[in-house]
């Protein structure tokens, strides 16, 4: 156990609070207060309990919910896909032996795990979150730890709570300024990973901080957090503030009554102390950022929308340049051509990163009366079946059909490809989800991630525009 | 778990930064509920041809490499999902060490809950075994766990870090959630006393 008296950090206070056991090397036994489980990660896990007559040692700490797997399209005749029934079957009948709760394919608060958490409630300040997916670390926009796990990791802790852990390093990432009209969270984001590259998190829990994040919403914020894992660091976290909790309160697993004002005095308490040591500390400034959108197969890959294609010899190392010519030639472009100029064929909107009603918000503001390029097949994925009712409910869908796009059932989609959602061989495609490697959105897609508002105009205009001065 | 202690055998030599476990085993493969028979698809969009067949080109199709058991790889290995389809896959095809100047934590962490020793050396160190892996089926190495040190084909030694714990588990094979269970009443005392302090969750 630290010093209590000497100046910590978040993570560090949240770790303290959660340390179980620790060992004299220092390995700890972290205690797990929120289990996020789905179909993907978790058969192999529920096996390993079954092979070893282990039991579920929290199920009310447990929830599940089927989202990688699931097909966009109207499900309520079942999913054709047998790999896929098959996998959601388990989860279902997982759930039900082992008494945990479950969101099933036509629940309306189904969604993406990492949607349907904060909007449940089930995500709160202060608490300790995993799931088998490494974008958990978006329940961090609420000042929770939150990270992904390996399947064997899903089995420890459903079998124990808890997770055997080295404690990583602090690093503060604080964003001051204000953003420019146009520019959002996922520019922010995207910016910072272009800076540290994918690598540069690893070993570390990022805080978030500055002018620009208080400024941000919940939404925005999850964003960020979301993203941290490209970054290279399991978790990323921002101080919760009157923003989460005017998010947090009502919501059905939220504490109510009384225990919500004891629950909030405590979460009051979870700012980094002045003067707690950080072991690394990146600064910008959300005033000069652009618009941002990748041009090759890593998310590092970034290049403001008004900047052109690097060239393969602007690698600093013989790798580098090896990985910008690789990328280069996966992605179909050559070095020196305007990002403007290019055109897509497909836009994804969505995805635990962006489908949020904030997103759908912004792309409905951008979208309202115009059309979707003919050459563009463009795609619109609610992150859940509440945030697609609230967008119904506010005539955003009447507003997406008009302009061209395909408004689907909640679900992972193209994020990852694993159902029918996905690009063909060659095909180019603005997306709003995380992940930009070969072949994530399809066998030889090519992958262009950005913000909502730059997908919205991609889709209107056929190719990427600058959205500052556009619209 | 199997255990690891020391591994000889033919090192293939894959020198791309970010591999990423998208490209170790693409999200096709992971409709399975099981952990076993992913070798199939190890690699498998770089490893195949669109029609299926395979990519000579690539390093693990290669006469020398066809039994590889080592990869040694560019940095950030294993970034990207947690998918633990990554390391099932890779011991699947018979790699049980991989070696690189730096890992994702996920799949840093997932190999060793399966048997599989990632290995951080510098850049210097790698590429003298990226080398010594190009040299192809002649050019084994030996990883000794417990010395921590890889033996390559001329007989040169690098020295390694190694986590103690991480390395007791691997050198003996033991299931954590056994050593886990066996604290229950650390984690009860831990439950009754976060039940008084934190009581809304």
């Amino acid at each position: 156990m630290a010093n209590s008296s000497a100046p910590r950090t978040l993570y560090d206070k949240i770790w303290d609070d959660h340390v179980v056991d620790t060992q004299p090397d220092g390995t700890c036994l972290l205690y797990i207060d929120r289990h996020l489980v789905h179909e993907v990660t978790s058969p192999q896990a529920f096996e390993g309990l079954r092979l070893t007559g282990r039991k579920v040692r929290a199920p009310e700490k447990t929830l599940a919910v089927v989202d990688h797997n699931v097909p966009t399209s109207d499900r309520s005749h079942g999913i054709s896909d047998p790999e896929a029934a098959t996998q959601v079957a388990a989860l279902a009948e997982n759930a039900r032996e082992f008494g945990i709760e479950y969101f099933n394919e036509l629940d309306k608060r189904q969604g993406v795990v990492h949607i349907i958490g904060p909007e449940q409630g089930f995500t709160l300040p202060g608490t300790t979150i995993v799931c088998g997916d490494s974008h958990t670390s978006t329940h961090g926009a609420f000042g929770a730890l939150a990270h992904g796990i390996g399947t064997s990791e899903v089995e420890h802790v459903l079998a124990t709570q808890t997770l055997i852990q080295s404690k990583a390093k602090n690093m503060r990432i604080t964003v001051d300024g204000k953003l420019p009209a146009g520019v959002t969270a996922k520019d922010i984001i995207l910016a910072i990973i272009g800076e540290i590259g994918t690598a540069g998190g690893t070993g570390h829990v990022m805080e978030y901080t500055g002018e620009a994040i208080r400024a941000l919403s919940m939404e925005g914020r999850m964003t960020i957090c979301n993203m941290s894992i490209e970054g290279g660091a399991r978790a990323g976290l921002v101080a919760p503030d009157e923003k989460t909790y005017a998010y947090l309160m009502g919501r059905p697993k939220a504490p109510k009554g009384m225990a919500w004002d004891m629950a909030k005095a405590y979460w009051e308490t979870l700012v980094t102390d002045e003067g707690a040591h950080f072991d690394r500390e990146i600064r910008l400034d959300a005033a000069n950022l652009p618009p941002i959108v990748t041009w090759g197969t890593s998310p590092e890959d970034v290049v403001s929308v008004a900047g052109v294609v690097p060239h393969a010899d602007s690698g600093h190392t013989e790798q580098k340049k090896a990985a910008i010519a690789r990328a280069l030639d996966y992605m179909g472009l050559k070095g020196g051509e305007k990002m403007t100029d290019i055109k897509l064929d497909r836009v994804f909107i969505g995805s635990c990163t962006n489908g949020r009603i904030e997103d759908l918000r912004a792309v409905a503001k951008a979208v309202e009366g115009k059309k979707v390029a003919s050459t563009v097949s463009a795609m619109i994925v609610p992150g859940s079946g509440l945030v697609k009712l609230q967008a119904e409910e506010e005539g955003l869908d009447t507003i997406f059909k008009a302009a061209g796009f395909d408004w689907r059932e909640p679900g992972c989609s193209m994020c990852l490809a694993m159902n029918a959602d996905k690009l063909a061989p060659g095909e180019r495609c603005a997306s709003t989800s995380n992940r930009n490697f070969e072949g994530r959105q399809g066998f030889k897609g090519r992958t262009h991630l950005v913000s909502p508002l730059m997908a919205a105009a991609a889709a209107i205009e056929g190719h990427f525009v600058d959205v500052r001065n556009w619209g | 778990m199997q255990p690891f202690t020391t591994l000889t055998g033919v090192a293939a030599p894959l020198d791309i930064m970010n591999v990423d476990t998208d490209m170790i085993i693409p999200k096709q493969y992971l409709k399975t509920i099981k952990r076993t028979g992913l070798g199939t698809g190890l690699f498998a969009e770089m490893r195949f041809n669109e029609d299926g067949s395979e990519n000579p080109d690539f390093v693990l199709n290669k006469p020398a490499y066809r039994k590889a058991e080592i990869l040694v790889a560019g940095d950030n290995f294993g970034c990207g999902s947690s998918r633990e389809h990554a390391p099932w896959a890779l011991l699947d095809f018979g790699i049980r060490c991989v070696i690189s100047t730096s890992f994702a934590d996920i799949f840093y962490n997932n190999c060793f809950k399966n048997g599989i020793l990632p290995i951080k050396v510098s850049q210097e160190d790698l590429d003298k075994l990226m080398e010594d892996a190009r040299r192809g089926a002649n050019a084994t190495m030996t990883v000794d766990l417990q010395a921590q040190e890889i033996h390559g084909p001329d007989g040169g030694v690098v020295k390694f870090d190694m986590d103690e714990f991480r390395k007791h588990l691997l050198l003996n094979g033991l299931d954590d959630i056994g050593l886990t269970m066996e604290k229950a009443p650390s984690i009860d005392t831990y439950e009754a006393k976060a039940a008084k302090s934190r009581p809304w969750l």
